[in-house]
């Protein structure tokens, strides 16, 4: 079976500052990674720059999605080859609201998988919308404010796994998602990626966190430790209890 | 998708810039003289009162100077503008679309005027070059005493009620440009609304230049009686020549006591356009006066409504979107004079320069020793989208009344990275996630547009967007 996510002796850098120094990744289709690790030991970096933000220059090693290099790819057509990031600050956008900006992704990813296909009809779309919502207990009326302005911490994370559940992401990297959670909202959100996750048994999941408690949810097949811009050790699900006992200072 | 939103699905930058013949311009020489004048008004067969009245006006041109602040008008050659032209013969238009003539009416078919008409509004006037050439009003709001016509007709068959009123808000020897349309004006639209009538549909004008160096000099007049209301709205366009076209036009309001006007108007002339208009209210008592407004087009577009709140408690909103893409320059505002008790404004300005434009928020904001308890709340945005463009906040603001509370806020920002990146990662591509960014940065504006504007400003602003600079 072929990796759906290689990552490379990957070296990028920021303004010139060194962040990523040889970072090695394989991710095999349905799989749940997470990636652990102290403040500023470049996990966030990780995620922004397998999705190509534009501040961050990868000078050296490669990332393959699917086998093919995607280094040179814009960060929609990374997205819609099946890419997703839940944000860590989900940036609010004002005066476009949640419902028109979901629906101008929907259609995007139905033209990339078929162009012939007509865009989907405004109430067809608001009528799936709406059931997606209730499942994650989004109330009603977001659909109709402006993407995120306004909303609580909790509330942005919500509609992050709402974005996710939306566009069904072959590979779903989740940086941070827990923090700022309360348990509850923790656990609605952790179901519905778990839910969108298992619609595929090839869909995989990579999450960037600093905390165990996510990983009660959504158990890792590998626990990976990074740590001043490179993954320092792995192992399977265990080693997240021996770090949440150990701490990072040993690895 | 709702109905409105289809009328002016079709519409891209082509549409506004397609020209038709204009066989008929032949007729007609350039330039301006005291015996065109008379020309005009013999033309129209207009009373003593109203050339004389236009020679007055013709004088006051001729002696007032060109505005010294400003954006520079030095390319503006008034021996090279045809300031009157005819494409029809029919005094004060038709009154069904199949009567007009066919290459006007295409004209018109083509910016989704008639199909809006059927579906959305309670009466249109359309008028091009300096005549309108088709006008219609609700059966209903005939019979209780609305009048909605050609100002050339009001003029022959309302003559005192026009006396009354026209000129009485902006006087022709205002500036410059107020001169020029007393001198010349031509067309436009008369709306009186009598007292207690409550119209709850928009009425709408259509204005389009089409043939090359035309100057348009349409005057609106406006009369709200007492406890009445209405909504009007004006659109106007004109196709590109590559030489200086004119529009001077006038709008003038008055808004009667507990009574409530809204002015809507998406001014998208072509960019070889100067949009040199005047646009006046008087409020009174209790009464409220919203200007919405969205300046798309012209090279240079000088451009301040203005309220008078004359009466106690009146209110004055001022909302309106300013874009400035390559070679235009947006120079709009908002003038406002409390002048009565408890009188209230509120301006809300938006602009947007691209690919070099300029868009500059001119405010004039003046509180009376009179206008106790005055409350004015001024907001800017300005949105620059690349490092060749310019934004500027020029607010004067007087006050002689120490009771007054004045809010001026402005604000200026580009276009955010991470914004940007945030949609993108979403599927949409760059060019679309600015357009989504710029859309959502002038909706709550927009959202008061009538819904076919609304849309209509949106694909204008994709338009204008594209070809954008990463």
């Amino acid at each position: 079976m072929s990796a759906l996510l290689q990552i490379k002796d990957l070296h990028a850098e920021i303004d010139g500052k060194e962040i990523l120094k040889g970072v090695n990744l394989t991710i095999q289709p349905g799989e749940i990674h997470a990636v652990m690790g102290p403040n500023g030991s470049g996990k966030s970096t990780l995620s922004n720059v397998i999705m190509g933000h534009p501040k961050y220059h990868v000078t050296k090693g490669e990332i393959l999605y699917k086998g093919q290099s995607i280094l040179d790819s814009d960060p929609h057509e990374r997205a819609l080859s099946g890419i997703f990031l839940a944000f860590q600050y989900p940036k609010e956008i004002s005066g476009v609201t949640l419902e028109e900006f979901l629906m101008a992704a929907y259609r995007a990813k139905r033209a990339h998988a078929d162009p012939s296909s007509p865009p989907i009809l405004v109430f067809r779309f608001q009528r799936m919308l709406k059931d997606l919502m209730a499942e994650l207990k989004i109330p009603e009326d977001f659909a109709g404010r402006y993407l995120n302005v306004g909303f609580s911490g909790g509330e942005k994370k919500k509609a992050e796994a709402l974005q996710m559940a939306l566009l069904d992401p072959e590979l779903a990297i989740l940086d941070e998602t827990d923090s700022g959670l309360d348990v509850d909202a923790l656990k609605t959100i952790s179901e519905g990626i778990k839910a969108t996750t298992a619609k595929d048994p090839k869909n995989s999941i990579l999450l960037i966190t600093h905390y165990q408690r996510i990983l009660k949810y959504l158990e890792p097949d590998l626990v990976h430790v990074m740590k001043d811009g490179v993954i320092k050790k792995s192992g399977g699900k265990n080693f997240a209890h021996e770090l949440e006992e150990g701490g990072y200072e040993n690895i | 998708m709702p109905e409105e939103q289809a009328i002016f699905a079709g519409l891209n930058r082509d549409t506004f810039d397609q020209k038709d013949p204009s066989d008929y311009m032949q007729k007609f020489s350039k330039g301006l003289s005291p015996e065109l004048v008379r020309v005009i008004s013999k033309d129209k067969s207009e009373p003593e009162w109203m050339l004389q009245h236009r020679l007055k006006a013709f004088k006051y041109f001729q002696e007032i100077a060109m505005p010294t602040w400003g954006p520079s008008l030095s390319a503006l050659n008034f021996d090279e503008i045809c300031f009157f032209a005819k494409a029809a013969d029919k005094r004060g238009g038709y009154d069904s679309w199949d009567k007009v003539p066919s290459y006007i009416k295409k004209t018109f078919d083509r910016l989704g005027i008639p199909e809006a008409e059927k579906k959305v509004l309670a009466g249109v006037g359309a008028q091009y070059e300096s005549e309108v050439v088709y006008h219609s009003l609700q059966e209903d709001l005939k019979a209780q005493g609305v009048l909605f016509l050609d100002m050339d007709v009001a003029l022959q068959d309302h003559g005192d009620l026009v006396q009354k009123y026209f000129m009485k808000c902006v006087p022709s020897n205002d500036h410059k440009f107020a001169a020029l349309h007393g001198a010349v004006w031509s067309g436009g639209t008369f709306l009186y609304v009598p007292k207690g009538v409550r119209i709850q549909k928009p009425l709408q004008a259509y204005f389009r230049m089409n043939a090359q160096g035309m100057g348009q000099f349409e005057h609106t007049l406006i009369v709200i009686e007492e406890g009445a209301e209405a909504h009007y709205i004006e659109g106007c366009s004109a196709p590109k020549y590559g030489a200086n076209a004119l529009h001077a036009g006038c709008v003038e309001v008055f808004v009667g006591k507990n009574a409530k006007f809204r002015y809507s108007s998406v001014e998208n002339w072509s960019k070889d356009t100067y949009n040199l208009n005047t646009k006046r209210a008087i409020v009174d008592d209790d009464a409220r006066m919203e200007w919405v407004g969205g300046n798309m087009g012209s090279g240079v577009t000088m451009l301040y409504p203005c309220s008078i709140l004359k009466g106690r408690n009146a209110h004055a909103d001022h909302l309106g979107i300013a874009f400035a893409n390559a070679g235009q320059i947006q120079d709009t505002g908002a003038k406002v004079f409390h002048i009565g008790k408890n009188t209230g404004s509120r301006v809300v300005m938006k602009s947007i320069s691209k690919g070099g434009g300029a868009s500059i928020y001119r405010g004039n904001l003046n509180i009376a020793k009179s206008a106790e308890n005055a409350l004015s709340q001024v907001e800017c945005d300005a949105l620059i989208l690349d490092p060749i463009s310019i934004s500027d906040t020029i607010p004067c603001i007087r006050v002689d009344n120490d009771s007054a509370t004045i809010n001026h806020e402005a604000r200026v920002g580009r276009l955010n990275e991470e914004d940007i990146f945030y949609l993108m990662t979403r599927g949409i591509p760059q060019a679309q996630a600015e357009a989504m960014i710029v859309n959502g940065f002038i909706h709550p504006i927009v959202r008061e547009l009538p819904l076919e504007y609304a849309v209509e400003m949106n694909r204008l602003i994709e338009l204008e967007m594209e070809n954008s600079v990463g």
